[in-house]
């Protein structure tokens, strides 16, 4: 009897050519939201002080861990704000202690002070939640449940993702377009000295702009790591194709790092249809490397809008 | 630097015997070193409070080699050239056994990895052993398994690491001789936190069943995409399986999974009758209650070295050359991972039944019932 089981199924006889295809688009979405909202916490901080954070991935693993640990005394919601709140102010403080004081600090210096802020958090982790991979229950159903259209499968937490990615770029959006704060965080970025003359505290703007990466890397950590599980070490990983992310669609510009999340995911789903999964990340990063040599601003970069570092 | 000289002394080496240990105990098989070096220390304090092996206290130096064959090889040379220890154990990998064999050999020092790869007991090099069970069993019992449920066309997902590499050697090497056709085989980074696009293509080639060999998060990941995508064919997992933690993290999703493992994750479930089953609890119970986690098949591996090592001491004394021959001649003696039957050919001592098929219901490992395959779907 045995014998013929799983041959038998009539399910995979009637798989056409275009469901597959949509599959591999769902995926490709789904890799790409992850990617893009990483990317955002890039940018924030890019912009307020033209450093690259190298420990914005461990903004994200620090907010998974703390969201699971929350979890086990508070119901998600609530797990999920507690966990925001904490990595902002770890953002805050990790401002405070090793940024603020500077004196006229280069870039390099703070970009080397940021891996080393990375290589610390992960240490801490370490110690703290041990090597042990952890993740959120899934927001809606669990992790088999999912939603047919017709053949191609989608699972609710990837909804999730890009709803709450889209809420959250908006919402940055208008924050820095229509607020006082937001204003004055354009300003420092754009013109320093000039802001800071019109009595602009350029120091405050630069623990913001921390406090508020730390807050999105967090956000993102909670809902992406029903997915992709949360781990003292997942930050990093993250990070890299975060920071790829945000290089195509050009440094600093939000929306960008969103279309340029999605044309990576979807290139990296489809590349594995045709090639070896092996050679995934040869195709994103070959991507990266003929958009760094053929327009170094990104995508979407514009070379005269880069230098304004515009939001 | 004074520590050592005295270490190095004779004078003390007569109340105290050094055991050594190269362990991953942080890094990337920290799942494997770390267990692995709680439960030396555990068993050091254990025998040292009954006043050690014939009035000997155990010294136990444990380097962190953090997975990496460069450290392992200058650990092992500080081992054997400073502390000058009575005998190793370790390292946890197999990429770091290969390149500390040869050292051991020539130093005449007793190696007892906690590494599965056959090499390292093939060719046999006298002075080398190990404790968990070949990889090559791993395959067998699963393509066994794969018979039995009449399956013939298979898709083979494997991470590209160390581990993940050799099972796929093992999986290409032993398929034909099952009569089992691999139609799909893709390699995945070990870092990927997706891998619907992966599945989608096992999918797309019709495999009948996939077998998932790696250690990372990822082999958690893939089996709840598969089922996201509505892949409903049996997956078959490797023994790195066995780490309750990727069941959970994997939810409804892990149920119905099938891997080879030892014992120990199903102990509770065991008949009274099984050999194994008074040594597995009470390394189960001594584990748990001091560290207050999940005992692994792992630190029993270190379990088995070091008290194969144990026995021997006990039974010839410290000389390192009646202890090796003790060692290569040991028969039935009852570890975590199997009874273990060594001989001059053979350095591991394990046969193929020393994994069970075991798989995941309500949440929980169990045994794989033998009537419940047929019935399944």
């Amino acid at each position: 009897m045995g014998h013929r089981t799983y041959a038998s199924i009539p399910f995979f006889d009637g798989m056409q050519h275009i469901e597959l295809l949509s599959q591999y688009l769902v995926a490709g979405i789904t890799y790409g939201t992850i990617y893009a909202v990483v990317a955002i916490g890039f940018n924030i901080i890019y912009n307020a002080t033209g450093i690259i954070n190298f420990a914005q991935g461990e903004f994200v693993m620090l907010g998974g861990m703390t969201a699971v640990m929350l979890h086990t005394l508070l119901p998600l919601p609530l797990a999920i704000l507690g966990a925001v709140i904490i990595t902002m102010t770890v953002g805050a403080l990790i401002e405070i202690v090793f940024i603020r004081w500077l004196t006229s600090p280069a870039v390099l210096r703070l970009t080397i002070i940021t891996i080393g802020i990375a290589i610390l958090i992960r240490e801490i982790a370490l110690a703290l939640w041990g090597t042990g991979v952890k993740a959120l229950p899934y927001f809606t159903g669990t992790a088999v449940t999912v939603i047919s259209i017709g053949d191609v499968h989608i699972s609710p937490q990837v909804l999730w993702v890009i709803s709450i990615s889209a809420v959250m770029v908006v919402i940055l959006h208008f924050f820095f377009t229509y607020t006082l704060l937001g204003r004055q965080m354009r300003a420092c970025a754009s013109n320093r000295d000039a802001a800071r003359l019109c009595g602009i505290s350029a120091k405050n703007m630069v623990t913001l702009s921390f406090v508020l990466s730390a807050g999105i890397g967090a956000l993102a950590g909670c809902v992406v790591s029903p997915i992709t599980y949360v781990q003292y070490d997942s930050g990093t990983s993250l990070a890299i194709k975060g920071f790829t992310v945000a290089i195509l669609g050009g440094l600093g510009n939000s929306m960008a790092a969103i279309a340029a999340g999605l044309i990576l995911g979807i290139l990296e789903s489809f590349s594995i249809w045709v090639m070896p999964t092996a050679y995934k990340d040869v195709i994103a990063i070959s991507i990266l490397l003929l958009i760094l040599f053929v327009r170094p601003s990104g995508i979407f970069g514009n070379v005269e809008a880069s230098r304004l570092k515009e939001f | 630097m004074c520590m050592c000289m005295v270490g190095a002394a004779p004078g003390l080496a007569e109340d105290t015997i050094k055991i050594g240990a190269i362990l991953g105990v942080t890094g990337p098989a920290s799942f494997l070193g770390a267990p692995e070096a709680k439960t030396l220390e555990m068993l050091t304090d254990e025998i040292n409070k009954k006043g050690g092996i014939k009035g000997l206290k155990i010294e136990l130096i444990i380097k962190d080699s953090g997975a990496s064959p460069e450290k392992a090889i200058s650990f092992a040379k500080q081992l054997i050239e400073e502390d000058k220890v009575f005998a190793i154990i370790g390292p946890s990998t197999s990429g770091e056994t290969m390149k500390i064999k040869g050292i051991a050999e020539e130093s005449k020092m007793i190696l007892i990895s906690c590494a599965a790869t056959e090499a390292i007991v093939n060719p046999v090099a006298k002075y080398v052993f190990k404790s968990p069970q070949n990889d090559s069993y791993a395959a067998i019992r699963i393509f066994e398994q794969m018979q039995t449920m009449g399956i013939l066309k298979i898709g083979v997902l494997s991470s590209n690491t160390g581990f993940g590499k050799a099972g796929k050697e093992q999986i290409e090497k032993l398929a034909p001789q099952y009569g089992i056709q691999i139609v799909a085989n893709e390699v995945y980074d070990k870092e990927a936190t997706d891998l619907t696009a992966v599945v989608t293509k096992l999918k797309a080639a019709q495999v009948q069943a996939f077998i998932n060999w790696s250690i990372e998060p990822a082999q958690a990941i893939v089996i709840k995409n598969a089922r996201q995508i509505g892949l409903a064919v049996p997956i078959f997992q490797s023994h790195g399986f066995g780490n309750i933690q990727y069941v959970k993290a994997a939810g409804p999703a892990a149920e119905g999974v099938i891997f080879p493992a030892g014992r120990l994750l199903v102990v509770d479930t065991l008949p009274k009758d099984n050999q194994q089953k008074a040594v597995l609890v009470q390394y189960k119970k001594d584990y748990e209650s001091r560290f207050k986690e999940d005992a692994s098949t792992f630190g029993g591996h270190a379990y088995d070295a070091f008290m194969i090592l144990v026995k021997a001491i006990e039974k010839v004394g410290p000389d390192k050359e009646k202890v090796r021959e003790t060692i290569e001649n040991m028969q039935g003696f009852i570890g975590t991972g199997g009874i273990f039957n060594f001989s001059p050919q053979d350095h591991n001592g394990l046969d193929i039944n020393s994994f069970e098929m075991l798989t995941v219901k309500d949440g929980k490992f169990a045994v794989l019932a033998k009537q419940a395959t047929k019935k399944k779907k």
